[in-house]
């Protein structure tokens, strides 16, 4: 009994040890197919000429490559194209003002928490832990309603504000994360040498925190790259300050602008935060796991 | 985290000395209280006039009958009244989009912790170009809302989407399916909602691969080891060893996700604007405002929204943060 037992048990360890081998390959392939597929037929169709599209849809492969939908979708409004480049800088100049006023607000805010025990530093904590998981929608009215009152609806300066305010937080937890590996010695030894405090976080902590203050600045240029919510809400009203997302969300599903000339906007888009992502993979996965775990 | 007990530790065997340089002590950590206070102090600001203040603002309004067109005449505090709630809770449509809410939370939460969890699993071994493939799985979590969901319409298309093109041909499909706007049900629920949820696994996957990734490097290798020569198979091995280790992990997850799915909004939005089954709390809020104008009704469902949420946040805090908040 106890020979067939162990028997069936070799057997079936050879079997499972088989067939998840098998198995494991066909994932990987389906998985990689399944990430990367939107991607590639992204930029396939923003080759292919519409009428060529419509009448083989199925085609995998482009034919001719043709230009003539990034050349389309970039040229200004006033040369018949889409304006996608006042898009583009739009988007820019939002996602860089963000990143710069989150930082100098963050910066500082991040070392407090990490380093300075003052009065209400755990209450701080879980306001904003709550501001990080409560939902955007539930902001979007009163900001409407707000920013149409006193009329700074339209305006990139009014979305870079609502950004810094959502953004800010995360960020703080991120840095924090960081700031806390600082070794307090090293911090010490400056203040014994005559070091302030600001004078500390200026010389010490700062150029110490510079990789995670790079990660952090990439992360917080994607989302507010990627924003859709707000900038639909305060700037769907003047075509001249749309950011290239609502551009695209905005033009797709009219008759006028061919969906290959969206889909070239859409690899636009796409191409600044891939590039950014490959560039800084391992910085931003350990900062996207450290922002979200350490909530 | 680890910091405070770090401050802490040489702090408390030191009392014995009486104290000549106390005083000084003292005034350090007096001043360090004031700096860390005006160093936190914009971006209290901040967080206070643009997210609290607005969302107490969002109280107010629920209880008033407000539209966009007498914004600009009617006052901060107008005539108080239950109506907006009283149109909520006694309208269907809300009672059913809580009822989408849930499903496209739920499942799409389960989907794409499955989903990651595979992934994590069969990425774990090493692999010439293993590195690429787990960045590749990545890009579906930071690419463009609108650029990933763009193309996913597109794709889906039934005049000229690839599927369609391909499930007619290959996978004998009778007539193309339009996945994002055909409201009948299979088994229960409406195939634009299905899409939708297909789309958030595929969207949030890598969330979960990321930290099961991580988790699973931290698994002791001699456990497996152990177990191996033990004569646990492969299965066995997941579920007796691998699994329990990974249990926390999920738990965490799945909180996380559930809340952010809950609160989703563009995903829906851009790809259904809410049509055929699929219309969330969070685009009802948005097209209340919107198109309907209802500044009081959007601000009720939104506080309702935000009321089921704080409930699961609550639980988060209490039932997980402990272990981490304790520093």
């Amino acid at each position: 009994m106890a020979g067939t037992g162990s028997t069936t048990s070799w057997n079936r360890d050879r079997v499972e040890t088989g067939v998840f081998g098998v198995l494991r390959i066909v994932t990987i392939a389906g998985l990689l197919l399944i990430t990367l597929f939107p991607f590639y037929y992204s930029v396939l169709l923003s080759l292919r000429p519409l009428d060529e599209v419509l009448q083989n849809p199925g085609a995998l492969l482009p034919g001719d490559i043709d230009l003539g939908s990034y050349a389309s979708v970039l040229s200004s409004a006033a040369a018949g194209g889409q304006g996608f480049l006042t898009f583009m800088t739009n988007s820019a100049l939002v996602a860089l003002g963000t990143v710069l006023l989150t930082l100098v607000v963050a910066l500082p805010g991040a070392y407090a928490v990490s380093r300075l025990r003052f009065f209400g530093h755990r209450q701080i904590s879980v306001l904003f832990l709550a501001v990080y998981l409560f939902p955007a929608i539930l902001l979007a009215v009163p900001l409407f309603v707000f920013f149409t009152r006193i009329g700074l609806r339209g305006s990139l300066v009014g979305l870079l504000i609502v950004y810094v305010s959502q953004i800010v937080a995360v960020s703080i937890y991120m840095l924090r994360n960081y700031f806390d590996t600082v070794p307090v010695s090293l911090e010490e030894a400056a203040a014994i040498d005559g070091c302030s405090r600001l004078g500390v976080m200026w010389r010490i902590s700062l150029p110490l925190a510079k990789p995670a203050i790079i990660a952090n600045a990439l992360f917080i240029f994607m989302i507010a790259w990627n924003e859709f919510l707000f900038a639909l809400l305060f700037l769907v009203e003047d075509r001249d300050r749309w950011t290239v997302s609502l551009g695209i969300s905005q033009l797709a599903g009219s008759i006028e602008v061919p969906d290959t000339v969206l889909m070239a906007g859409s690899v636009i888009v796409t191409l600044p935060i891939i590039v950014l992502f490959f560039a800084s993979e391992r910085l931003l996965t350990e900062g996207l796991t450290a922002g979200a775990e350490k909530g | 985290m680890s910091t405070e007990a770090d401050l802490a530790a040489p702090a408390a065997p030191e009392p014995e000395p009486p104290p000549p340089g106390d005083r000084g002590r003292g005034s350090l950590r007096r001043a360090d209280a004031r700096a860390g206070l005006a160093l936190i102090s914009p971006t209290l600001v901040i967080v206070l006039v643009m997210v609290v203040l607005p969302i107490l603002w969002t109280v107010l309004l629920a209880f008033q009958r407000l539209r966009l067109l007498n914004l600009r005449t009617s006052g901060l505090f107008g005539n108080f009244t239950l109506n907006n709630f009283d149109n909520v809770f006694g309208s269907s449509e809300f009672w059913g989009s809580l009822g989408t809410t849930l499903a496209y939370s739920v499942l799409g939460t389960g989907a794409a912790i499955g989903l990651g969890l595979v992934a994590a699993l069969a990425l774990r071994a090493p692999f010439r170009g293993r590195n690429l493939v787990r960045a590749a799985m990545l890009l579906p979590y930071v690419a463009p809302i609108v650029a990933v969901t763009f193309a996913w319409k597109t794709m889906l298309n039934p005049q000229f989407g690839v599927t369609n093109y391909w499930g007619t041909r290959l996978l004998g499909w009778d007539a193309p399916i339009a996945f994002l706007s055909e409201g009948r049900p299979v088994l229960g629920i409406p195939v634009a909602l299905l899409t939708v949820i297909a789309f958030e696994a595929w969207r949030s996957f890598p969330f979960a691969f990321l930290f099961l990734t991580a988790r699973l490097q931290a698994v002791p290798g001699t456990l497996e080891e152990a177990a191996r020569v033990d004569g646990a198979t492969v299965s066995q091995r997941f579920r007796h060893v691998l699994l329990p280790q990974l249990l926390p992990t999920i738990a965490v997850l799945a909180v996380l996700r559930f809340i952010w799915t809950f609160n989703s909004f563009d995903d829906i939005y851009l790809l259904t604007g809410g049509g055929a089954g699929t219309e969330v709390i969070s685009v009802s809020v948005f097209n209340s405002l919107t198109a309907r104008g209802d500044i009081g009704g959007a601000a009720a469902q939104a506080l309702v929204l935000a009321a089921i949420l704080a409930v699961l946040v609550g639980l988060y805090l209490w039932r997980l943060a402990p272990r981490e908040e304790q520093s």
